[in-house]
C-alpha cells in the first residue's frame, strides 16, 4: 500500500492513525497544549477516510490524551506526555525483552552471554556517538 | 438513522442467468462503501438499478427514501458515473454545462479545478478524448455535482496511477468537506482501501461479505512456521486456507488473536503476517470466506 503514508494494510487503520498521534506526543513532536491536526487533515495526510482519522483520533481523546476545546479543535491533554512514557516503559519488557530472550533461547545463547552482548552494543554506541 | 440506499430482497434475472440474487444492503448516509468482486459478480447491475436505469425482477431498492427509477427528485440528487460513459455529440464544457443545470449543488469552481488536475480543456469535442480523458470527464461530474448519492463504477478506465491519485485526494478532499454517500466500485482495492468506511463484496450476484473496512483489517493472520507448532496454534479454529512444504506449514486463520496467541507464536518461532483488506476480499469472493461455524469443512481443501 504505497499511497498510505506509512500505514499498513494489516491493522486496523484508525488504531494506526492514534498510534502515531501518541508516538508524536512520547517523543515530544506535538507538546502538550498544542492543537492537533483536525481529522481532515489527518484524512488528507494519510490519504484516508474521515471517519476513519476521527475514529483515531477519539480513541486518544477517551483515554484523555487529548482534549477538546469547543470549536476550535483537540488539544494535547497536560500530563499526556508522562502518561504515554509509562505506559511504553511498561510494555518494554513484552515488546522487547520477552522476544529477545526468546530468539537467544533459540539459539542456545545464555543470560550471561546474553549481558555480555548487550553490553558490549552498548559500548560500541557510545564509542560511535563520541 | 434511514440508510441513503437500501435493498431487500433484489433479484435481477435475465433470460438465462441471475445477476443478482436476494440483495439485502444498506448503506448509511455520509460514508464511502466500496463495492467490490469479481467481473461478472452483479457490481454494475446494482449500481444501473439504484441509479434507477435498470429495474429489479423481485425485491425492492430505495434511494433516499425512495425508489429511484423514474422519480426525478431522487435523480437530481444522484450522479452516477459510468466505466466507459457515453456522451452526446459535445465539447467538454458543453458537457459541464449540462450536467450543471441538471444537479442543484453543482459546484462550477470544483468542476473547473478538476478540469485543470486533470489537463482537459473545455473547448474539446467529447468524442475527440481518449478513454483516459473520457474517464477524468466522468469523475468530474461526479464529484462537481456533489449529489447526495454519489456512485462510481470502475470510473477509472485508461487513467494512469498519477489520475487515479487525484481522483482519490480530491473525493477525500471533497467528501470531508461536504459529506455525501458514496458507493464506488474498483478492482483496484489496495489503491482505494483507506477511503472505504465500509466494504460490499459480491460474488455470483449475491453478497459473500458486507462489514465495516477496519473491522476486517487484522481479522485473518496468515501463520507460517514449523507444521506443528502452526497446527497447535491454530487448533479449533476457522481456517481459509492450508499449505504445507516439508516441514512447514503456512495457513490463514480468522478471528483475533489475543496477547498469549502471540506469545504462543514466538516462542515456537512462528510468523504472523496480519492479511491486507485486499486479500480477505479476494478470500471472499473466491468462496472460501465461511462463518465460524463452519469452519470444520475447511480441512476438505486442505492441499498436502
Amino acid at each position: 500500500m504505497p499511497e498510505l503514508a506509512g500505514l499498513d494494510e494489516g491493522t486496523p487503520l484508525f488504531v494506526q492513525v492514534a498510534d502515531r498521534l501518541a508516538r508524536e506526543i512520547a517523543d515530544g513532536g506535538l507538546a502538550e497544549g498544542e492543537r492537533v491536526p483536525s481529522t481532515n487533515e489527518l484524512a488528507a495526510f494519510y490519504r484516508i477516510n474521515p471517519a476513519t482519522a476521527a475514529k483515531g483520533v477519539n480513541v486518544l481523546a477517551d483515554d484523555g490524551l487529548l482534549e477538546k476545546r469547543r470549536g476550535i479543535g483537540m488539544f494535547v491533554a497536560t500530563g499526556a506526555r508522562q502518561r504515554l512514557l509509562a505506559r511504553r516503559r511498561a510494555e518494554f519488557t513484552q515488546r522487547y525483552v520477552d522476544p529477545l530472550l526468546s530468539e537467544a533461547a533459540r539459539l542456545g545463547i545464555d543470560t550471561d552471554e546474553l549481558f555480555t552482548l548487550i553490553k558490549e552494543a552498548g559500548h560500541e554506541r557510545e564509542g560511535a556517538s563520541l | 438513522m434511514t440508510p441513503a440506499i437500501s435493498c431487500a430482497g433484489l433479484t435481477r434475472r435475465y433470460r438465462d442467468h441471475t445477476a443478482l440474487d436476494d440483495i439485502n444492503v444498506a448503506i448509511s448516509g455520509g460514508t464511502i462503501t466500496g463495492l467490490l468482486g469479481r467481473n461478472g459478480a452483479g457490481k454494475t447491475t446494482l449500481l444501473r438499478i439504484m441509479a434507477g436505469q435498470e429495474f429489479p425482477t423481485a425485491g425492492s431498492v430505495r434511494v433516499l427514501g425512495a425508489p429511484p427509477a423514474e422519480n426525478e427528485a431522487v435523480l437530481r440528487r444522484l450522479v452516477f458515473v459510468r466505466e466507459d460513459q457515453a456522451y452526446p455529440d459535445l465539447k467538454v464544457g458543453q458537457a459541464l454545462r449540462a450536467a450543471s443545470w441538471f444537479y442543484p449543488n453543482w459546484d462550477r469552481a470544483l468542476a473547473s479545478a478538476l478540469l485543470d488536475d486533470f489537463g482537459l480543456r473545455a473547448h474539446k469535442a467529447v468524442k475527440k478524448l481518449s478513454r483516459g480523458q473520457r474517464s477524468a470527464l466522468g469523475i468530474t461530474i461526479g464529484l462537481a455535482a456533489r449529489a447526495e448519492v454519489t456512485l462510481f463504477d470502475e470510473p477509472y478506465a485508461g487513467l494512469d496511477a498519477v489520475a487515479r491519485q487525484v481522483f482519490y485526494d480530491r473525493l477525500l478532499a471533497d467528501f470531508a468537506e461536504f459529506p455525501r454517500t458514496v458507493l464506488l466500485s474498483t478492482h483496484l482495492i489496495d489503491e482505494a482501501a483507506a477511503m472505504f468506511e465500509g466494504v460490499i463484496v459480491l460474488d455470483r450476484g449475491r453478497v459473500v461479505l458486507d462489514a465495516a473496512a477496519d473491522d476486517l483489517r487484522g481479522a485473518a493472520t496468515r501463520v507460517s512456521g514449523p507444521c506443528l507448532a502452526v497446527e497447535a496454534l491454530a487448533a479449533g479454529r476457522p481456517v481459509w486456507e492450508r499449505r504445507r512444504l516439508g516441514s512447514q506449514a503456512s495457513i490463514v486463520m480468522v478471528g483475533p488473536l489475543s496477547a498469549d496467541d502471540r506469545e504462543q507464536a514466538r516462542s515456537s518461532g512462528l510468523d504472523l503476517t496480519p492479511l491486507s483488506l485486499q486479500q480477505i476480499v479476494v478470500q471472499a469472493s473466491t468462496g472460501v470466506l465461511a462463518p465460524a461455524d463452519e469452519a470444520s469443512s475447511e480441512t476438505e481443501r486442505t492441499s498436502a
